[in-house]
């Protein structure tokens, strides 16, 4: 058990909860949680810097160090295959040539649903250009695989919309994707609570990608906590294989010899 | 010169500079961040080269909280 890691792009890592973060009430916050998480990716977004406002003002890598966090910067907020592709070349840019990424390219702001058609052009380019891309998209088989044979090197489809808390709507389809796949399979976006996360580790997802779950929850350090037990429970589960079900069973847990008279 | 930082509109009293100089302008000594210059990216190895002349168009971005 000790040697089942998560292996994405060459790269290893022991924890198989990945998350965002965004939403916390502060860095102090967002640390705790990450580190009561045990996660060892985190997402960051791309956005314009505050032109000399506050120069002692802290930063997000003051909390979370590049040293010790692999970051996934990502594109949300983006809706186009250019603004998505533009944004990744800054982050690289930033993170001193880092070109493990996020991609996700958005066809609507009510829904934040991923823009399929867009995400693969964007993602053509950036592994054109050299980077690792770890993608979001649909839970479609067939686009799922086309990012895999394109050459993405984690797919990541949603268990439902960003920000829900709807859990995960279709386990059928994310089965067909983990079936047909041999990268990775990492569930992204619409995770509620730490059920959730086990149910898709559960059904062989390789890792589970969190923020609004955690950031907004009561005590978002205690749910933290939660969801790296879920995540291992279900990976556990996953890997020891489960019972089949059956509508009943002829076949009782305890001896049928030996009963009293 | 003028140039546009972020979608906002700086005078500066010299009539152009390094990247390095604005960076030293700016205060972003030491912090993480990367610029575009008219659309192009300026990579942090050529900063003492690079010039920022009247009328440039700069995004400077960095990592902010996100899923």
């Amino acid at each position: 058990m000790n040697k089942d890691e998560l292996i994405i792009a060459g790269r290893s890592f022991q924890s198989r909860l990945l998350v965002g973060t965004g939403k916390y009430r502060d860095f102090k916050e967002t640390r705790s949680a990450i580190e009561q998480s045990g996660s060892q990716i985190v997402t960051v977004a791309i956005r314009r810097t505050n032109i000399g406002q506050n120069e002692k003002e802290q930063s997000l890598i003051d909390f979370l160090p590049t040293e010790e966090f692999t970051y996934l910067p990502n594109t949300a907020g983006c809706y186009s295959a250019d603004d998505a592709i533009r944004t990744l070349h800054l982050a690289r840019e930033l993170l001193d040539g880092h070109n493990l990424v996020k991609l996700e390219v958005l066809g609507d702001p009510k829904t934040l649903y991923p823009n399929v058609v867009e995400t693969l052009k964007a993602a053509t380019v950036l592994i054109k250009d050299g980077f690792d891309v770890m993608v979001y998209t649909s839970d479609d088989p067939i686009i799922a695989k086309q990012l895999e044979d394109i050459g993405c090197c984690a797919i990541m489809p949603l268990a439902s919309l960003i920000g829900s808390g709807m859990g995960i709507l279709n386990p059928w389809n994310l089965e067909i994707i983990i079936d047909t796949l041999s990268v990775p399979v990492i569930v992204d976006a619409g995770v509620g609570t730490a059920s959730d996360a086990a149910i898709a580790m559960e059904l062989g997802c390789d890792g589970v990608l969190m923020n609004t779950a955690i950031a907004t929850a009561r005590d978002p350090i205690m749910m933290a906590n939660a969801m790296k037990k879920a995540i291992e429970a279900g990976r556990e589960a996953f890997l020891a294989g489960r019972m089949s079900k059956k509508l009943y069973s002829a076949s009782p847990s305890s001896p049928v010899s030996g009963l009293i008279k | 010169m003028k140039i546009t930082i972020n979608g906002n509109i700086r005078n500066f009293k010299y009539e152009s500079m390094t990247a390095d100089e604005l960076v030293l302008e700016l205060k972003l000594k030491g912090k993480r961040f990367a610029i575009e210059k008219n659309g192009q990216i300026m990579p942090k190895s050529l900063f003492k080269e690079f010039t920022i002349n009247d009328g440039d168009n700069l995004e400077i971005v960095g990592a902010v909280g996100g899923g």
